[in-house]
């Protein structure tokens, strides 16, 4: 048994550690946004796309949410380059982090569209609005604030999910934590203030997003 | 260049690795779901103190990624003088990990019951243990039992980072046949398949059991957590 926890070898490496802490803020950053992106392109297909769209869409979200994180990680890492797409290791992560959370908005987006009451797009066609702007007024709008929370706590397991593309060697948070325990042979201190590191993270990320909730959606629904 | 083909004793190989996958989803899920409601009955006990360390307990395997309470679970007990079993460390991250999320899911339908059933039981002189045992948990398990099922899809999937501190299973089962065949089509799609046979009857039994207790709710349940860490 080691005789105490001993934390300063690890601080030392401080810029290390912020560097890394960059890194999974810019992953997160990136793949909340295009998984965003794709969340709201794979609703609307769904619910007012051509019929041909709903099918495919609905077996890419199936197939997502019935499998590991990890595989689909592999997957894009290890086959995109036999179909001539080299990637490095970052890119790989945020093309199949994206993927993922496009699933998870995909579905949460629906559900916030379907409970749109029909009424309401019959009243703003009786307004004489168009398609267009029926789409993204009458439905967009109130179902994102109607489904802001739980968009934002898929954000949050977002952030977390994103430790785990030190698998494929992308260089975030826990990559850098791998590398610090072969540096410094000290394991159970480096998670530990890996741990905390995320922890502070994500309480920040909620309170940023909670206010951001705020901002965009100050009206009542 | 392979050294080998993807054929069927690839497909064997991982095969046999799944049972890996089940056995450790199904030590996850007793164990969390024990823990699980422990931590629900102490997030709702009288005493403040008790509901506060439960909290602590909830908010850092919440707020935490799962992956490195794995390795904190692996690595510490090499810390603490004991050779670190990935399986150990694996079935007690799992376990303590899914005891938050079943905590939350089993306090949400606690809190759903109305405040009246507890005052009635206490008026028949019931105290604590045994109002949430005869009085509230039967009232509350078909308000569980849908998040609870869709919980068990999302546990399945977490397994597979058991693979990053070296236990076989199906993911690193994957990773070794592709290193041998480098054929990470077919050998990720396989295993991509394998993981949705064992989680879509999951997910598909949970929107069912949404669909029927949907009904007939004396309060409004808070909606189910929506996870997908991993």
């Amino acid at each position: 048994m080691q005789t105490a926890l001993q934390f300063g070898p690890i601080l030392v490496h401080l810029d290390l550690l912020l560097r890394g802490l960059e890194k999974t803020i810019q992953l997160a950053v990136m793949s909340i946004l295009f998984g965003t992106a794709i969340g709201v392109l794979g609703a609307v297909g769904r619910s007012f796309g051509p019929r041909f769209l709903s099918w495919p869409i609905a077996c890419y979200v199936e197939l997502i949410r019935n499998t590991p994180l990890l595989i689909q990680l592999y997957f894009v890492f290890f086959s995109l380059p036999l179909f001539g797409f080299k990637l490095s290791s970052n890119t790989a992560a945020i093309v199949a982090l994206s993927i993922h959370l496009g699933a998870y908005a995909t579905e949460i987006l629906r559900a916030g569209i379907e409970a749109i009451p029909g009424e309401q797009i019959e009243a703003a066609k009786s307004l004489g609005l168009g398609r267009y702007r029926i789409i993204r007024h009458v439905v967009l709008v109130p179902a994102a604030r109607a489904v802001y929370p739980s968009l934002s706590a898929q954000f949050i397991l977002q952030i977390m999910g994103t430790s785990i593309v030190g698998a494929i060697a992308a260089e975030e948070l826990t990559a850098v934590a791998n590398n610090l325990v072969m540096q410094t042979f000290r394991s159970f201190e480096v998670y530990i203030i890996i741990a905390i590191i995320y922890f502070v993270l994500v309480q920040a990320a909620s309170l940023l997003f909670a206010g951001i909730g705020k901002l965009m959606f100050r009206w009542k629904a | 260049m392979s050294l080998r083909d993807f054929g069927p004793n690839e497909l064997m190989f991982l095969l046999l690795a799944t049972r890996w996958t089940i056995l450790l989803a199904l030590v996850a899920f007793a164990g969390g779901g024990l823990i699980g409601l422990v931590v629900a009955a102490i997030r709702v006990a009288p005493t403040r103190p008790l509901r506060w360390l439960a909290a602590g307990y909830i908010q850092f395997f919440m707020g935490t990624p799962i992956l490195i309470q794995l390795f904190m679970a692996y690595y510490g007990a090499s810390f603490l003088g004991y050779r670190p079993d990935p399986w150990v460390a694996a079935a007690v991250t799992f376990s303590l990990n899914g005891g938050a999320f079943f905590g939350e899911i089993f306090r949400g339908a606690i809190e759903a019951i109305p405040r009246g059933q507890w005052e009635a039981a206490t008026a028949l002189g019931f105290r604590f243990v045994r109002t949430l045992r005869l009085v509230i948990i039967p009232q509350a398990i078909r308000l569980m039992l849908p998040p609870t099922v869709g919980f068990m899809v999302q546990i399945v999937k977490t397994t597979s980072i058991a693979s990053l501190i070296g236990l076989t299973e199906l993911a690193r089962a994957a990773t070794q046949v592709n290193t041998v065949t480098f054929q990470p089509v077919m050998v990720f799609g396989t295993v991509s398949l394998i993981y949705f046979a064992l989680c879509w009857p999951l997910s598909l039994y949970a929107g069912y059991l949404e669909r029927r207790f949907a009904t007939g709710m004396t309060r409004k349940v808070e909606k189910p957590l929506v996870m997908s860490a991993v």
